[in-house]
């Protein structure tokens, strides 16, 4: 073994036994324990719909309407006489669809964009003008202009929400970048004649995960609360579908009669705000010790 | 400081241009004919072909983008199709109640926020501290729209203490208005004093833990005047920044807050414009609240300079 190899494997060695492994450290976090079992039940909840719920959530019966919880619908029924259980079963699919889709497709996006501005100091200047642009907007505000032209539908909600969180995620990796690619490791890739694409990808961009679970988590939170929000405003997914803003909107309308027809899509909605921010702060403490609040 | 301030209003000019562009691409990310969607189904090619021609949609895109501009910077927001007058007046008539609803708002959530979390700074691991931050997690987590209509079902509809909905505005009765505004300012202001808390709070440990705090302490100083004197004003820099990051979040709130409440202001506009296809209100509310965000965080950082004297802007 050469000598720089056994220096590095006693730095590993060192390192290792001052702290546990980040696979440990998650496993101990409370945060994160909590986080995760709160979302798996939401989402084992919104998977299994087709199974758990107990009547079809779309099929109308006016002889029903604005019954309260009982034994036959479990949380009572809407203006339509739609069962809210299996509303809100179904709701959370769609919610957990755009907020996975919306996640992943941030953090792509994200990763492209900060890495090239991290890279190349000339498109820099240009991205993060644009970052800034958008980032200027309130994010609900964007939203809602880019339903506004785009139209109701679920891909055109993930196309805006995406538009909207991408520069927040492209910001942190592009932050992240600027701050490695200068550490001597790096350098010692260029000079060894290395490629780009190739630091980028086995030097720089591990070192992004970290920060990018954090981040990706908050936005899942962001995006099922901006869907909710879309949908309730009546500029997200059709009304037809059952989402958790859309119930929540109905339920508007009948406060005074019925305040169960609002009240549980809304406790879904928190409840998994709740998860992924527990998770996020659990991240954030494990992976991304630099951005701990006390 | 008017050297700074000169400089930081000249970084405002390329997100104030990307702004304005992004703006005017709306418009083209209409699927299909912008024209032929705003005008309906029941257009004539011949009503087509005189709107477009009269709004320049058939111009090269660089002409248009120019154009646009211009217009912008002249003060010109085209006019709207349904409500037949100009942008600039739709948005004039109702900024009053959106930025009543947003100020309000900020109190509250800075009233509840900064408070709640320097007690727990304060009293760090006590009940007290536990309490105040997990109502924050919760504060975080809970929708502000929901909560609007729990609020409404609570204290109007149940225990009918305050109106459900509506508008007053404050210049023309002063009692009305904060009758009608309790509920929507509070919340719309409760999620933001969850964010506020949960910085203020670790801001307070950092600034509790110098050893200035010490030297207050040793000599017999009362945790109270270390607290609110010597600590508080130290911690106050990073708060400001979250109440600046708190105006974006507020001014989009509003709009949610808006229509659970019925309150007239740009909220109501630019959702009934979006359901009208009313593009040109569309537009000019995300501009005019965009430039608007940009200019509070402006005065925020010049705010900065005004509370630590220790930064320098050169």
């Amino acid at each position: 073994m050469s000598d720089a190899a056994v220096a590095r494997s006693e730095v590993v060695t060192r390192n290792a036994a001052a702290r546990p492994s980040w696979l440990a450290r998650l496993a101990r976090n409370r945060n994160i324990g909590v986080g995760a079992v709160i979302l798996a039940v939401v989402m084992l909840a919104a998977l299994l719909a087709g199974v758990a719920s107990t009547h079809d959530p779309r099929r109308l019966n006016p002889a029903e309407r604005l019954k309260p919880p009982s034994a036959a619908n479990f949380l009572g029924t809407d203006e339509f006489g739609r069962d809210v259980f299996s509303l809100v079963l179904y709701g959370g699919q769609v919610s957990l669809l755009v907020g996975a889709t919306t996640m992943a497709l941030t953090s792509l996006w994200g990763i492209a964009i900060g890495l090239i501005a991290g890279y190349y100091k000339r498109v820099d200047l240009v991205l993060m003008r644009i970052m800034d642009g958008l980032m200027a907007f309130p994010a609900i505000l964007l939203a809602i202009a880019l339903m506004a032209a785009r139209g109701p539908g679920v891909g055109n909600v993930i196309f805006a929400l995406s538009v909207v969180y991408t520069p927040r995620t492209a910001m942190l990796i592009r932050s992240t970048v600027l701050s490695i690619r200068e550490l001597d490791y790096v350098q010692a890739a260029r000079a060894l004649g290395r490629r780009d694409l190739m630091i980028a990808f086995r030097h720089i961009l591990p070192n992004c995960v970290g920060p990018l679970l954090v981040q990706a988590s908050f936005i899942f939170a962001y995006a099922i609360l901006a869907e909710a929000i879309l949908g309730f405003l009546g500029v997200g997914v059709p009304p037809y579908v059952p989402s958790w803003g859309n119930v929540i909107a109905s339920g508007k309308n009948v406060i005074r009669e019925a305040f169960w027809v609002s009240l549980f899509p809304g406790l879904a909605l928190t409840l998994s705000g709740l998860g992924l921010n527990l998770l996020g702060d659990g991240l954030r403490d494990v992976l991304d010790p630099r951005l701990r609040v006390q | 400081m008017t050297v700074y301030l000169v400089r930081r209003l000249l970084t405002l000019i390329p997100v104030l241009a990307v702004v304005v562009t992004v703006v005017f691409l709306l418009i083209h990310l209409i699927p299909g004919d912008p024209v032929s969607v705003m005008l309906g189904p029941d257009a004539t090619p011949a009503q087509i072909d005189a709107t477009r021609q009269a709004l320049g949609l058939d111009r090269p895109l660089h002409e248009q983008l120019f154009k646009f501009y211009a217009r912008v910077l002249r003060g010109d927001l085209g006019q709207s199709y349904f409500l037949d007058r100009p942008v600039v007046t739709a948005l004039l008539e109702r900024a009053e109640p959106t930025m009543v609803l947003t100020f309000s708002a900020l109190l509250v959530a800075i009233l509840i926020g900064v408070p709640s979390g320097i007690i727990a700074a304060a009293y760090p691991g006590s009940l007290w501290d536990r309490t105040l931050m997990l109502g924050a997690l919760l504060g975080v987590c809970v929708p502000g729209f929901w909560l609007s209509l729990n609020f409404i079902y609570l204290f109007a509809v149940r225990l009918g203490w305050l109106p459900a909905a509506g508008y007053a505005s404050i210049f023309a009765d002063p009692v009305a208005a904060l009758r009608y505004m309790v509920l929507p300012a509070v919340s719309l202001g409760f999620n933001q004093s969850a964010l506020i808390a949960r910085i203020s709070r670790s801001c307070m440990l950092e600034a509790l833990q110098q050893d200035y705090i010490r030297t207050a302490r040793a000599k017999g100083l009362s945790t109270g005047v270390v607290t609110w004197v010597h600590a508080f004003r130290n911690a106050l820099v990073p708060v400001v920044t979250v109440i600046g990051i708190t105006m974006a979040i507020l001014i989009g709130g509003a709009v949610v807050t808006e229509i659970v409440f019925n309150i007239p202001g740009l909220g109501r506009l630019i959702i009934s414009a979006v359901l009208r296809r009313d593009y040109p209100v569309v537009q000019g509310v995300i501009l005019v609240t965009a430039t608007a965000y940009v200019l509070i965080n402006l005065a925020v950082d010049a705010v900065y300079v005004l509370i630590d004297p220790r930064i320098r802007y050169e």
